[in-house]
């Protein structure tokens, strides 16, 4: 991209934020060109690290005078290559805004800066207010909690209470235009505490990736935090129950999370699926109560042999209740390769079997090892089915696969009626092309009137 | 491979003027005569209420006095009649999780005698470590894992097709002695293999009987721990009675005192991880609240334990209730004032 | 080429490494320092790993990157991945290939040289070395204790005034003990993390002569560096037992050679990363505070295993290239100190007192925050 007077950017740039914050030296411009995922690496112009809204503003005020794509960059932990800067010019790296601003313990809400990462978060929660949780990832906790929000994350309290995106109570973005807004209550009142019963205007926002503007703040909702949590894993060798499990499970509302998981090694995992539950409670008698339910939810099973509970060691357990759990994490080194790569579908849950029985199709064809992992999305409404690949960085033949597989992958979820979360850019452009025309042409009209430039992370949710 | 025979006596089973085995049973109400026609339908290979409600925690082996494996011949009649004392998916699971992986080391060359073997208990290895262990070899890994645990499963020919395998690749280093940690590995050499007819070229010794050895070379430098105890015998403890004595004698000499209580010796009560597997959950809360409450009326400081698996099962409830779960190996280096590693 | 480049594309760059155990703050100096993805140990080694395969060529900010890192291993300790334990190790490696092929910085090439000419990394005379020392006794074969005071505690105002106090208390205590003097020569755990491996064997190799030829039995260190680096990575020679200065005081507390009287003062401590991390050794300097009466010890946020580095490790205490921002490691760690009321920030490392001592005066808090080593409170207890 040719710019005139690259000089004169990176000048500005330097007395928006001070030199030491921005960067057009090889080396960030190397780091910033990619995520840990395996799309392709392209090189920004310059890497800037804003502190305030008012620098973001200034920042995208210049690249939207300029033309200069700009790209917002948090933890960069989606894997789908979403920081990438595809058209070059600036990225945005959020996380130098990280403060708590705000805490609201009796209308159990938390307002914080756009890089604020999930396990600051969670470890200024639980020093200041240990009776209050947020929903997190099993991502690393340098994860961000704005991240998360605007690719639809899921999270701990997904099971309860939906996707992490409907946790939202407020937000304040730099519109690619420049002006600041605020969406929610806060833009009436003083309080963050919901974006009802206001037009919800944060859909123009929420898994857009960063294409419509950059999230400065967000109100996000808290939850109670119970003193002691507690985990059972039911197994089970038939995908095709699965989903009653669910719906069993689900229907005794009695279960803070509930997460699937199988993996062809160690061989204790072979050919099965274990299905992870969690529960929390302030005493003793509340944890064993809502064992007792959930063990009665699947009686059924237990009597026909067909599924049990699992003896769990007490160190098997410290490692399913850790949060963030690094299992996932840990999936990168499974080749001895720095990578792994994941599709994770959203599906209807009674598709788990057909979903299940297509990934053991794909690696098996492409030879490659898995990952799998499944979250249930509030009662049942859905879930998150992840096809997660490690990779090995230093065998270029093994990327080629895996891409493949994952290519194949986003295909199959779509036809079976899924949709791909957090798409990658050749994703993105396969839900458009199956996209109902009239919702297409309304995510354009909205895209152009927000981004009438389009400097904002472009690449990403662009329709022909 | 010829199909290995229990060594089992039907003139004895139908002579014996007890029927200890089931009357004696912990978790079945089994009188007499009940007893009697109960063993009859089994020895002829017919249906029986004990195949479906058997804890499956070895007490009736130990209970009879007769050697006559009723135990044995209950998993044997389980398998055979393809009950499941556990779900199919748990199943799958623990037979699939002892077939060795890349990284269990087949061969162990280099390691001398006294070697210890840790069965597929790698997490011990730090533990490992100090006075009573300073010349000492690891062996461990599921090429020499010790598969009785499959009575549990209701698979128990999965041990006869196993065990003479794991015996050869010990046998392979040409140790006359091996130290088993792992309590159910001793018996699998000392009663499951002799049940069956499996020679076992190289003589177990008991992780104790080192352990009782190896403090009476260091007797000047132990500390007494003047502490009460509760003690978890373990269900394999049933088939080797006679090594039992090393659990007093160790505790004597440390200056333990193994508290007198009901739960305890040939009243043991199992620590229903396995009960919990058969996904008795009443019944397994039952039994360990049953136990540990013992511990607690006895006035026991803490609880040791012999099987890791014992530990992994009981030691949370134990904790819960103010007693300190530990190994009977770590009690012993605290002896010698020795931190315990723990193990991660 | 070095094992560490088959294996140093396994990092997945998650950022564990940025954090201690419960996330509190970052705890990657060079990363709290520069905020830049590239100064993570995650950028950090993605960067190497573009160097290697000639994606990147050597550049001045690539050695500032690369440099940089303090090794104080939090990283390690916190890396979920199995190759854990190498990443410090793999930074180290990828130095030496620089140093080896010349790509250095120039103060970082300055640090180096001096070391190697003159002993010490300010290219101060060697025959000043001892200059501190006046009244102290010289080591002799029969001694008990050889004092290693290395060239923080020989050439630095704060280091020195360690040095005489701990050499007082062992007067105090009558432990026989003696120092080289002049002819001490640098310790080299710096010039190792540096890379600069020909020069460490160097010094190694003369450090284990003269310990040889003066009969030395056990050394005992003023500096966590020295203890680190004698311990570890020195060869092997003899019984000859390596112990850092606290873990001899308290032995020296414990058989009431030295008996500390009332002290009240509400202190913290900060857990020097080649005294802990590196070594295990987290108790024995706090057991010493405890034996202090009227001393209220107060815990930092992060602390032991998740001790935050005062930014001084790898040579930074001299190159500063972590220095001159109130985002500065050692800023950041005397504000955590003073945030928990501590009036005096207690350290067992003469780099972490200069880095310290420094951060507290930057931040305006001398008068509020006084910066003291463990053998400097016991002292004073017990005068």
């Amino acid at each position: 991209m040719e710019v005139i007077g690259m000089d004169e950017i990176y000048k500005s740039l330097a007395e928006i934020v001070d030199e030491e914050y921005v960067s057009n030296r090889k080396e960030e411009l190397y780091i910033y060109s990619q995520d840990p995922g395996m799309m392709e690496p392209h090189e920004p112009d310059y890497v800037v690290m804003p502190k305030t809204t008012e620098e973001v503003q200034k920042i995208v005020k210049l690249a939207n005078k300029e033309k200069i794509p700009i790209v917002p960059v948090g933890g960069s932990m989606s894997l789908s290559g979403l920081v990438i800067p595809h058209r070059g010019g600036i990225a945005l790296d959020l996380k130098r805004m990280d403060r708590v601003l705000e805490v609201n313990e009796k209308s159990r809400h938390v307002v914080v800066e756009a890089g604020m990462t999930q396990g600051k978060l969670k470890a200024y929660l639980e020093r200041r207010h240990p009776d209050l949780r947020h929903s997190i990832p099993d991502a690393p906790p340098s994860a961000t909690i704005v991240g998360n929000i605007v690719i639809h994350g899921q999270g701990r309290l997904t099971q309860q209470y939906g996707f992490n995106s409907d946790m939202v109570t407020g937000l304040e973005i730099v519109l690619p235009t420049g002006e600041v807004c605020k969406i929610g209550t806060c833009s009436v009142s003083p309080y963050w505490f919901a974006l009802a019963p206001l037009p919800d205007l944060a859909g123009l926002f929420l898994g857009w990736f960063g294409t419509t503007g950059v999230i400065t703040k967000l109100g996000l909702k808290l939850y109670p935090n119970k003193k002691i949590r507690d985990a059972e894993v039911f197994v089970v060798e038939d995908p095709n129950l699965v989903p009653d499990i669910i719906y069993r499970l689900t229907h005794t509302e009695m279960t803070e999370d509930i997460v699937l998981g199988a993996q062809p090694y160690p061989p204790i995992f072979k050919d099965i699926i274990m299905i992870m539950i969690l529960i929390t409670g302030d005493s003793e008698e509340e944890i064993e109560f809502k064992r007792r339910m959930i063990w009665d939810a699947l009686r059924t099973y237990i009597d026909s042999k067909e599924g049990g509970f699992s003896m769990l060691t007490p160190d098997m357990k410290q490692n399913l209740l850790k949060m963030p759990s690094d299992d996932t994490t840990k999936l990168a080194d499974v080749l001895k390769g720095g990578g792994f790569e994941y599709a994770g579908p959203i599906i209807p849950v009674e598709k788990y079997p057909e979903t299940y029985k297509k990934l053991l199709e794909l690696t098996s064809k492409y030879g490659i090892t898995f990952g799998h992992a499944g979250r249930v999305i509030g009662r049942s409404h859905c879930m998150m089915f992840s096809f997660a690949y490690p990779f090995n960085r230093a065998d270029p033949d093994n990327i080629e696969r895996t891409k493949k597989a994952l290519h194949e992958t986003n295909v199959a979820s779509l036809d079976i009626g899924g949709v791909p979360w957090k798409p990658e850019v050749p994703s993105q452009k396969m839900i458009m092309e199956r996209m109902d025309k009239n919702t297409l042409e309304l995510m354009k009209r909205v895209k152009k009137l927000l981004d009438p430039n389009g400097i904002m992370n472009p690449g990403n949710w662009e329709a022909k | 491979m010829p199909e290995l025979k229990l060594k089992f006596n039907e003139k004895l089973c139908a002579t014996c003027p007890t029927y200890d085995c089931l009357v004696r049973c912990q978790y079945m109400n089994i009188d007499k005569d009940t007893a009697k026609a109960e063993m009859q339908k089994m020895i002829h290979n017919e249906d029986s209420f004990v195949l479906h409600q058997c804890a499956t925690c070895y007490a009736c082996e130990e209970y009879c006095k007769r050697g006559n494996h009723p135990f044995y011949l209950i998993t044997d009649l389980q398998e055979k009649r393809g009950i499941f004392p556990i779900p199919k998916p748990l199943v799958k699971q623990w037979v699939n999780a002892c077939i060795p992986g890349r990284r269990d080391i087949q061969q162990f060359w280099g390691a001398k005698e006294p070697v210890i073997s840790l069965c597929v208990f790698p997490e011990y290895v730090d533990s490992i470590q100090g006075k009573l262990f300073e010349d000492v070899s690891i062996i461990m890994g599921r090429y020499v894992c010790c598969q009785p645990g499959y009575v549990h499963f209701g698979n128990p020919s999965i041990i006869r097709e196993r065990l003479p395998r794991m015996i050869e690749n010990i046998a392979k280093h040409n140790f006359k002695e091996v130290i088993f940690f792992h309590d159910e590995c001793y018996s699998a050499f000392t009663s499951y293999a002799p049940a069956y007819g499996i020679e076992v070229p190289f003589k177990p010794i008991h992780f104790f009987d080192y352990l009782y050895n190896k403090l009476k070379e260091h007797e000047g430098e132990i500390k007494l721990l003047n502490i009460k105890v509760a003690y978890q015998r373990p269900c394999t403890s049933r088939l080797t009675p006679k090594k039992e004595h090393f659990v007093d004698d160790i505790l004597s000499l440390i200056g333990v005192k193994r508290i007198e209580r009901k739960y305890d010796r040939e009243n043991c009560l199992c620590c229903a991880g396995t009960i919990r597997g058969q996904q008795r959950y009443d019944l397994f809360v039952d039994v360990q609240k049953r136990n540990v409450e013992d511990m607690v009326n006895a006035g026991a400081e803490y609880c040791v334990f012999n099987c890791p698996a014992c530990f992994n099962s009981l030691s949370e409830a134990v904790a819960k209730k103010g007693i300190k779960p530990i190994m009977m190996h770590d009690l012993c280096k605290l002896a010698l004032g020795e931190k315990t590693a723990g193990w991660k | 080429m070095q094992a560490y480049a088959q294996q140093i594309h396994r990092c997945f760059r998650c950022g564990y490494c940025k954090f201690p155990s419960d996330f509190t703050d970052f705890n990657c100096p060079s990363y709290s320092r520069f905020r830049l993805e590239t100064y993570s140990t995650g950028g950090r080694l993605w960067l190497i790993w573009a160097w290697l395969k000639k994606e990147i060529e050597w550049s001045e900010h690539f050695a500032e990157i690369v440099f940089s890192c303090a090794t104080c291993r939090n990283c390690v300790e916190q890396c979920p991945m199995k190759f854990s334990d190498d990443i410090v190790d793999w930074i180290v490696a990828a130095r030496s290939d620089m140093v080896e092929k010349g790509l250095v910085l120039p103060h970082i090439r300055d640090f180096l040289n001096n070391i190697s000419k003159h002993g010490n990394p300010w290219g101060t005379a060697r025959s000043k070395r001892d200059a501190w020392a006046e009244g102290i006794r010289r080591y002799k074969p029969g001694d008990e204790y050889f004092l290693y005071v290395g060239c923080v505690g020989s050439y630095e105002e704060r280091g020195q005034r360690m040095a005489r106090s701990f050499a007082e208390l062992l007067d105090k205590a009558k432990v026989s003990f003696g120092i080289l003097g002049a002819e001490e020569d640098c310790d080299g755990n710096e010039v190792y993390t540096l890379g600069e491996m020909g020069l460490f064997q160097e010094l190694a190799k003369k450090n284990v002569q003269k310990f040889k030829e003066l009969e030395v039995k056990k050394v005992v260190t003023l500096s966590p560096h020295a203890y680190n680096s004698m311990k570890n990575k020195y060869p092997k020679f003899g019984e000859l037992q390596i112990v850092h200065y606290t873990q001899l005081l308290l032995e020296m507390i414990q058989q009431k050679k030295i008996k500390p009287s009332e002290l009240k003062a509400k202190v913290t401590y900060h857990d020097p990363c080649f005294l802990g991390r590196y070594n295990g050794v987290y108790d024995t300097p706090r057991e010493i505070l405890k034996s202090i009466p009227g001393i209220k010890l107060t815990e930092m946020k992060r602390t032991r295993e998740n001790s935050f580095c005062c930014g001084g490790g790898s040579g930074n205490f001299v190159t500063d290239l972590l220095g001159r921002s109130e985002e500065s490691p050692s800023r950041i760690r005397a504000r955590e100190a003073h945030e928990i009321g501590a009036e005096i920030l207690v350290v067992a490392c003469p780099s972490c007192m200069m880095m310290l001592d420094d951060a507290v005066k930057d931040e305006g808090l001398e008068g509020e925050l006084a910066v003291k080593d463990i053998s400097e409170l016991v002292k004073e207890s017990t005068k």
